[in-house]
């Protein structure tokens, strides 16, 4: 709530600021209540979209968190979305996995598109469509049996129950995520005795676990020391091409050190998406280059 | 005003949440900071006493100390009477100087203020004492209850004596205390051991003896036994101080027999008469089970086989009641010829079979009934010395008091103990064991937990994840919530009247037809009375539940649902094993609720004496129908409906410790899962 306040106010200081300076900026426009479209650039064009965000609107009751996105996501590629706090970042994340249905007053508008699937469109199985999606939360939330369930857990929900392939998933996982080697003794062991950093590449190990199409993170390292943060950057790297991996961040270093392509979010908008390296180097829009060096948000 | 008042609160919620540190720090920050800001800190910080916390450090304290002193202190009570009921007293002896004796155990002593009436009415030496003891004790006069026993001879079990009226107090050597079947406690000395030889009064085939025959008969076994040490003398059931029973006749005076009833061989002196007693005492009470094993277990098989057979009758019967004109009564008729002929078959080995086991237990009886203690008593009240014969069968256990060591004692308390925790009440439940009791406590609670438990859990789990929020959960859980508050006698009224009168009666009508109007199901049982309380308890599991289940992280379930798990797979995988140590919670708290009520079990099954047990040997094995004993229903009937209440109150602390025991050893047990799924599911950082 209180950020939301302190959001529309600094964005009230922008428009007071720059209003009359840039016609074109989407801040200005924003607050005067137009919306100008994302500002994408070329280099998307050439890239295959596993998802594709079209026209997505999201109201939590009667505010709206989500204006009009459409994005879409490359495949085998790492995006990152940025953005000041509040914007919708994880609410746009939640939306590809429809984990926002849980909120009763959620509503939304638009639609997405996995590999073809609609998500939204009528009749869709959200369990099935949550099995091909994998899921990192912010705050590490592994589940409270043993390491190895842990891992094998979105198989067991499928009524897999061949140790064999268990075993084998399971080691695959845990050495995808970087973990095989300080945990593969003591497999049976309760999750939650890891530490923080351990149990959060276990919940990478577990989301990985089913092979999904997207694996979705949010703010995975934001509860981690730097050098657990380090792992779990080493470990994207290493993801990189044979996952499609969407992951909200705060930390600029951290989207400019991983992903591959970078969207910027504000206030419910997708103002500026494109590569990584361009939109941090030479950014088209203002706003976005105020925002990366820091000067709001 | 009302800001600086509202300041000093919150300094002293905050002195009182941190402790001493907190304020340490607002003190220094005081000298720190200038001006007015200054003051206004240290006008805070001894603003009042309250602020400081110490008071409601010493409310809450004190509080948990009062809670602690009753509960520690009706712990303490029980723990103390319940294990010293079984202990042996030893046996005294009061004599008073105008010739009345007392003897037995004194069971309790006090200090009481006799009233001038009392003291008006003594004379002589007594009264004399009693104004000196009256006088040096400013009003007040000792007396001990002493447990006279002998209850046929005396019609009373206690006798009060005052100190006063003591000429002599004396712990006799051979005291001794026997306990019976019936009749309750006798104290007396043993005189001698008596070996009886029955004398019968039919001849071989059947024709009855006459009293010349018999008695012929009687001095030939004299002459007989003349020669093998013991003394023999005639056992003639008669007339002695007003009292009819057996008693030993010297065969010279044969004359005077009234109803012969053998020739005894008779081991005189208290030694003899005892250590003959330890000898053959066992082997009594075994032939005593024997009988009584015969007489419940063979009969009551014999009776169900019997009952079975007039059951399959009168359903056939029914069955053609409602078949007749219809195409097929004829087959009806031929099955129920058949039953008829089966049942006849059935009674004529029934009958059979009784023979047989009354002659086995008459034959049992007779061996038993020939050997006796002969015991004299130390004169009850006014009356004279008697001598009493008792049966050794009828002696549950015998000792002589004061000539015991600590060694015989703890023997005999163990003795007492294990009776008490594996074999049926006698004596109206005053005496004996509770064995019954403690099976249908148990067998009870945990039909409830069975209940009440998955019930409440499944309620809960609907409540809390699948029902949507709004005034219909709202209402249902408000309604919960006063079930808790509901007096348990109306789940009592509740349970009689729809599980028995209506669940019941239904079953019974579908069922058990043929037992009719006999009810089965449709009276108060083991199954009835569990559910009552299952209904009882379940607020406790369901608001157990539901916190526990509102505990799990939802975190945890995002994860499950993002994983691609659905509602259920998330509740059985994740949320149920997170909150399972919470809803054991609830299941203890629900055990030690169920376990103790007693009110509502009047209502629904609990009996003063149950015949049979829910689970035996006959087909099928359990029956749930059965009324049952409870402990906490036993307290309440042997501490107040019994006749001999003050012989039964030792009885009331032991119960009451045993089902404190039970309570708290089927908590432990929980208790002990609890802390394995604990440590399997929960814990950890996060
Ligand atoms: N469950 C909810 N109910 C109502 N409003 C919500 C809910 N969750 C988020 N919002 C609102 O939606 C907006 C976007 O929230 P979101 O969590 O997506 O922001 P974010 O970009 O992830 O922020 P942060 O970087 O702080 O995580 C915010 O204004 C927030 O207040
Ligand atoms: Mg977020």
């Amino acid at each position: 709530m209180k950020t939301d306040v302190n959001a529309s106010s600094a964005s009230e200081i922008a428009v007071a600021v720059k209003a009359a300076a840039d016609p074109n900026d989407p801040i200005a426009a924003i607050s005067r209540g137009e919306t100008l479209p994302s500002e994408v650039h070329k280099s998307l064009a050439d890239e295959e979209a596993v998802l594709d965000v079209k026209d997505f609107r999201l109201w939590y009751g009667a505010a709206q968190a989500l204006y009009d996105i459409n994005m879409s996501v490359p495949r085998g590629k790492v995006t990152a979305l940025i953005g000041p706090s509040g914007c919708g970042k994880s609410t746009l994340l939640r939306s590809v996995n429809r984990l926002n249905d849980l909120i009763d007053i959620v509503k939304i508008d638009g639609d997405m598109v996995l590999n073809g699937d609609s998500v939204y469109g009528p009749g869709v199985d959200v369990i099935e469509l949550r099995k091909r999606m994998g899921m990192v939360f912010q705050k590490s939330n592994p589940f409270p049996m043993s390491i190895y369930e842990n891992v094998v857990y979105s198989l067991r929900i499928d009524g897999e129950n061949r140790k064999s392939v268990l075993d084998e998933i399971c080691e695959k996982s845990l050495r995808g995520a970087a973990l095989w080697n300080e945990v593969k003794d003591r497999l049976d062991d309760l999750a939650l005795g890891l530490s923080g950093g351990q149990q959060q590449r276990l919940c990478i190990a577990r989301a990985i676990a089913a092979e999904p199409e997207v694996l979705l993170m949010d703010e995975p390292c934001s509860a981690l020391d730097p050098i657990a943060t380090g792992k779990i950057e080493d470990l994207i790297e290493s993801l990189r091409g044979e996952y499609t991996i969407l992951i909200v961040t705060h930390n600029m270093q951290q989207a400019s050190r991983v992903s591959d392509y970078t969207a910027f979010m504000y206030l419910g908008r997708l103002i500026e998406y494109g590569a990584t390296g361009e939109l941090f180097t030479r950014p088209h829009l203002k706003a976005t280059e105020d925002y990366i060096t820091g000067r709001f948000g | 005003m009302s800001s600086s008042e509202k300041e000093s609160k919150s300094s002293g919620r905050d002195a009182s949440g941190r402790g001493s540190s907190g304020q340490g720090a607002s003190g220094k920050g005081s000298s720190g900071n200038g001006g007015g800001w200054s003051e206004r800190t240290r006008a805070r910080s001894k603003s009042s006493l309250f602020a400081a916390g110490e008071p409601m450090v010493w409310l809450t304290g004190g509080a948990l100390a009062a809670c602690a002193f009753m509960v520690a202190g009706l712990l303490l009570l029980v723990l103390v009477k319940g294990l010293s009921t079984f202990w042996p007293a030893s046996v005294i002896k009061l004599e008073t100087p105008d010739g009345r004796t007392y003897m037995g155990e004194v069971t309790r002593e006090d200090l009481y203020r006799p009233t001038d009436n009392v003291l008006a009415d003594l004379d002589g030496e007594i009264a004399r004492k009693a104004a000196l003891e009256v006088e040096e004790k400013e009003g007040w006069a000792f007396r001990r209850l002493v447990r006279t026993g002998n209850f046929k001879l005396t019609q009373n079990h206690f006798s009060w004596v005052n100190e006063w009226e003591v000429a002599e107090a004396s712990e006799p050597e051979w005291a001794m205390v026997l306990e019976r079947l019936e009749w309750g406690r006798f104290y007396g000395f043993p005189e001698a051991f008596v070996l009886l030889t029955p004398i019968s009064e039919r001849t071989a085939d059947g024709q009855g003896r006459t009293g010349e025959e018999r008695m012929a008969e009687a001095l030939g076994l004299v002459e007989e036994l003349a020669g093998q040490g013991a003394e023999v003398q005639l056992v003639d059931d008669r007339f002695v101080n007003g009292r009819r029973g057996p008693a030993l006749v010297d065969p010279a005076e044969s004359a005077t027999v009234q109803d012969l009833q053998g020739v005894a061989q008779v081991f005189r002196g208290p030694e003899q008469a005892w250590a003959k007693f330890q000898e053959l005492h066992k082997e009594s009470r075994q032939r005593w089970h024997d009988r009584r094993r015969l007489e419940k277990f063979d009969t009551g098989k014999v009776n169900h086989k019997q009952e079975e057979a007039r059951l399959a009758v009168r359903e056939l019967e029914l069955e053609l009641e409602e078949a007749s004109g219809t195409a097929g009564e004829p087959d009806v008729r031929t099955r129920l010829a058949d039953a008829e002929a089966k049942f006849e078959e059935v009674r004529t080995w029934a009958d059979r079979e009784f023979t047989r086991i009354r002659q086995e237990i008459d034959a049992i009886n007779h061996e038993n009934s020939r050997y006796q203690i002969l015991m004299r008593t130390a004169g009850e009240g006014t009356r004279p010395e008697e001598q009493v014969l008792l049966r050794l069968d009828d002696v549950v256990r015998a000792y002589p008091a004061n000539r015991l060591g600590w060694v015989d004692k703890a023997g005999i308390y163990l003795s007492r103990w294990s009776e008490f925790l594996t074999d049926e009440p006698r004596e109206a439940n005053s005496e004996g064991g509770v064995y019954p009791a403690i099976f249908g406590t148990v067998a009870m609670t945990l039909i409830m937990s069975l209940v009440v438990v998955p019930f409440g859990v499944l309620a809960a789990l609907y409540l809390k994840e699948y029902a949507n929020a709004g005034p219909v959960v709202s209402a249902v859980r408000i309604a919960v919530n006063n079930l808790a508050g509901v007096p348990s006698i109306v789940f009592g009224v509740f349970g009689l009247g729809f599980f028995c009168y209506v669940v019941g009666a239904s079953i019974d009508e579908v069922l058990f037809a043929a037992n009719l109007p006999n009810p089965t199901f449709g009276k108060g049982g083991l199954l009835w009375a569990s559910l009552t309380l299952a209904l009882l308890t379940l607020p406790v599991v369901i608001v157990a539940t539901e916190e526990a289940v509102s505990a799990v992280p939802n975190s945890m379930r995002e994860g499950s649902y993002a994983c691609g798990a659905s509602k259920w797979q998330t509740i059985r995988r994740i949320v149920l094993p997170r909150a399972l140590p919470g809803i054991i919670t609830g299941m203890i708290l629900a055990i030690a609720r169920g376990a103790g009520e007693v009110a509502p079990l009047m209502l629904v099954g609990a009996v003063k004496l149950a015949p049979e047990l829910p689970i035996d040997g006959l087909f099928p094995f359990v029956h749930p129908e059965r009324s049952f004993m409870h402990l906490g229903f036993h307290i309440y009937d042997v501490g107040f409906q019994s006749q001999n209440s003050e012989a039964a109150k030792p009885m009331v602390f032991t119960t009451t410790l045993l089902l404190i025991a039970i309570v708290a050893v089927l908590n432990f047990v929980t208790i002990a899962i609890r802390n394995r799924l604990r440590s399997k599911f929960a814990g950890g950082q996060f």
